[in-house]
């Protein structure tokens, strides 16, 4: 005779599921899969309409040639250049101001004082304010006005560093709470300052989750268009920029641009930069999934 | 910077000495400020606590302790949860100053200096008063670094190897560990992981190691070589143990101090000292009935 033995007079029997639930659960399942139907479809026509357009025009040519006004010989030099230049400016502002902000706010402001978490709050509001916005603000204050900078990529640079600081703060302060505390005491109990806690354990553990971050911002301001034309940058650009003071024009710009103009060439033009726009911005996401996957700690 | 005067810690020899002469103040243990009345004790006093007042905003957590601990002696603080046993011991090097709206006040004298006293710099008892947490938490960095971290951050630059094998060593774990220093730290047992962190704590070659429940995640094997480290550690080092394991108390440690929570009239929990005495005393003739009822299994 066994230890255990099945007792199935002991219980209830199990209630069959009702037609009506099992309909509702059916139905709800359609309604899932039709809204996730209608996110794929979309996102699949605008792909195939670009590289449908584009990909007759797309070579080496957009980044070989400036632009022209004869849509068969023009090219995006000036604007991929300009592209490179910018980012580069937004990464140099964003990235250390924001992981200074982000460090603040999580080891140093006080969690239960009313202004750290206002302006806590007014940060992730900022993260949704429209880039027009920011273009106005670079306008009044940067472009002109204090500053007086001009249309300059140092403009752009720091235009879109304002945009995406947000953004970078953001992710460094998750990437920093993330960070388990019992790291944060053990550092102090063997004598470390806050300092050397901070730079010695914290950033190097927060550094994979600060970079997607910071690499999700940067294509975020990849993208933008509408506040560096708000600032004055130009669409016609005929040589690339070579100090912080040269006019630019970006990308998304220069899409903008051809996109405009009633020739055949162009429409197909606009298509191959959105191409090679995209290429850039799967090649950044690319980079912060394998940063993520690569350096996320596992404690 | 402090009025802890001290040899230079971090450049000497690595094995560590008495603690510097000219902080130690040898005072008798004043066996009235002990409840319970042990037996008189010639040994140096390492921490004279007297009507020590724990504080978490408004809440009260600990009130009213007076304990004090003698030097390379094992000191259990044993009692329930909630009972303020950690957050006393986190008083013993200043951690709970970390703690948003942590407030102590009573003396805590260490070596005859008050440790809250206005003069003294927090880092500085830290790296005076080491601590060994309930999890193991090495830093996600080699084995070497988690041990050179201490050193390193008191300025030390040379003669780290000598002193990441010496800590190592102490903490039995050099020979396991020796063929693969430049290892992630996260990949040893949770037993060597807390050994490792025992080492870091030795690395910075500290005069007193505080220990908040070091066994509580480990199997009984990697436990009871923490405990055989710890009486080792004890002719070196003084060591104060929060556990939450009576037997653990009882084998390893010199005096035991029980601690509970009280319900006041307002309803508040508040942690006490209940009782303070050799660990013998304590575990064979208590006096209050409280503690009897604690280590029988009464309550608890």
């Amino acid at each position: 005779m066994s230890l255990l033995e099945a007792d199935a007079a002991a219980v209830t029997p199990l209630p069959r599921q009702s037609t009506g639930k099992r309909l509702a659960d059916r139905a709800f399942w359609v309604v899932l899969f039709v809204s996730f139907g209608v996110a794929v479809v979309g996102l699949v026509a605008l792909l195939w309409y670009v590289f449908d357009t584009g990909w007759p025009a797309f070579g080496g040519r957009l980044w070989r040639r400036f632009p022209s006004l004869d849509p068969e010989i023009a090219g995006a030099r000036s604007a991929v250049f300009g592209t490179i230049w910018v980012l580069g400016i937004t990464a140099a502002l964003a990235v250390p101001i924001g992981i200074g902000a982000a460090v603040y706010l999580e080891e140093f402001a006080s969690h239960d004082r009313w202004y750290t978490r206002w302006i806590a709050l007014n940060i992730q509001n900022l993260a949704g304010v429209p880039s027009i916005v920011y273009g106005i603000l670079g306008l009044a204050f940067i472009a002109r006005g204090p500053l007086g900078l001009g249309p300059t990529v140092l403009t752009g640079g720091m235009i879109l560093a304002l945009l995406v600081l947000p953004i970078v703060i953001i992710a460094s302060r998750e990437a920093i709470r993330a960070v388990p505390p019992s790291i944060r005491d053990g550092s102090l109990a063997l004598g470390a300052t806050r300092l050397q806690t901070v730079r010695r354990q914290l950033l190097p553990a927060a550094i994979p989750g600060i970079a997607t971050g910071v690499i999700l911002a940067l294509s975020r301001a990849i993208g933008e268009a509408a506040p560096l034309i708000m600032i004055g940058a130009f669409t016609y650009v005929p040589f690339n920029p070579t100090r912080l003071d040269s006019k630019f024009t970006v990308l998304p710009i220069q899409i903008f641009d051809w996109i405009g103009r009633p020739q055949e060439g162009f429409t197909q033009l606009a298509a191959a930069a959105c191409i090679l726009l995209l290429i850039i911005l799967l090649f950044m996401n690319a980079l912060a999934i394998w940063l993520r996957n690569r350096y996320q700690q596992r404690w | 910077m402090v009025s802890m005067e001290s040899p230079d810690l971090g450049h000497g020899d690595p094995v560590r000495s008495a603690p510097p002469a000219d902080i130690v103040l040898t005072r008798e243990m004043q066996a009235e400020s002990v409840p319970g009345a042990p037996e008189p004790d010639t040994r140096q006093v390492v921490f004279d606590i007297r009507g020590l007042d724990v504080h978490y905003g408004p809440v009260l957590a600990v009130a009213e302790v007076d304990l004090a601990v003698a030097a390379r002696e094992i000191t259990a603080l044993i009692g329930p949860s909630g009972c303020g046993k950690s957050t006393f011991l986190r008083c013993l090097n200043r951690m709970n100053d970390l703690i948003p709206g942590a407030r102590v006040s009573g003396s805590v004298l260490y070596h005859g200096l008050e440790l809250y006293g206005p003069q003294i710099d927090p880092v500085e008892v830290r790296r005076r008063i080491g601590m060994v947490f309930q999890k193991p938490n090495p830093f996600p960095k080699s084995i070497y670094d988690n041990v050179a971290f201490g050193p390193r951050v008191n300025g030390q630059r040379r003669g780290l190897d000598d002193l990441v094998e010496h800590a190592l060593a102490r903490a039995a774990l050099w020979d396991e560990v020796k063929d693969k220093l430049k290892k992630s730290a996260l990949a040893l047992s949770g037993g060597q992981q807390q050994r490792l962190c025992i080492a870091r704590a030795l690395a910075v070659e500290p005069d007193v190691v505080l220990m908040d429940e070091p066994c509580s995640a480990l199997d009984p094997i990697a436990s009871s070589r923490i405990e055989d480290l710890m009486v080792e550690l004890k002719r070196d080092y003084t060591i104060v143990i929060v556990t939450h394991n009576m037997q653990q108390a009882a084998r390893v440690s010199d005096r035991t101090a029980f601690f509970t929570a009280e319900i006041r009239e307002s309803g508040a929990r508040v942690g006490v000292l209940v009782e303070y005495d050799q660990t013998e005393t304590i575990f064979t003739s208590p006096s209050d009935p409280r503690t009897e009822g604690y280590i029988t299994g009464r309550f608890g």
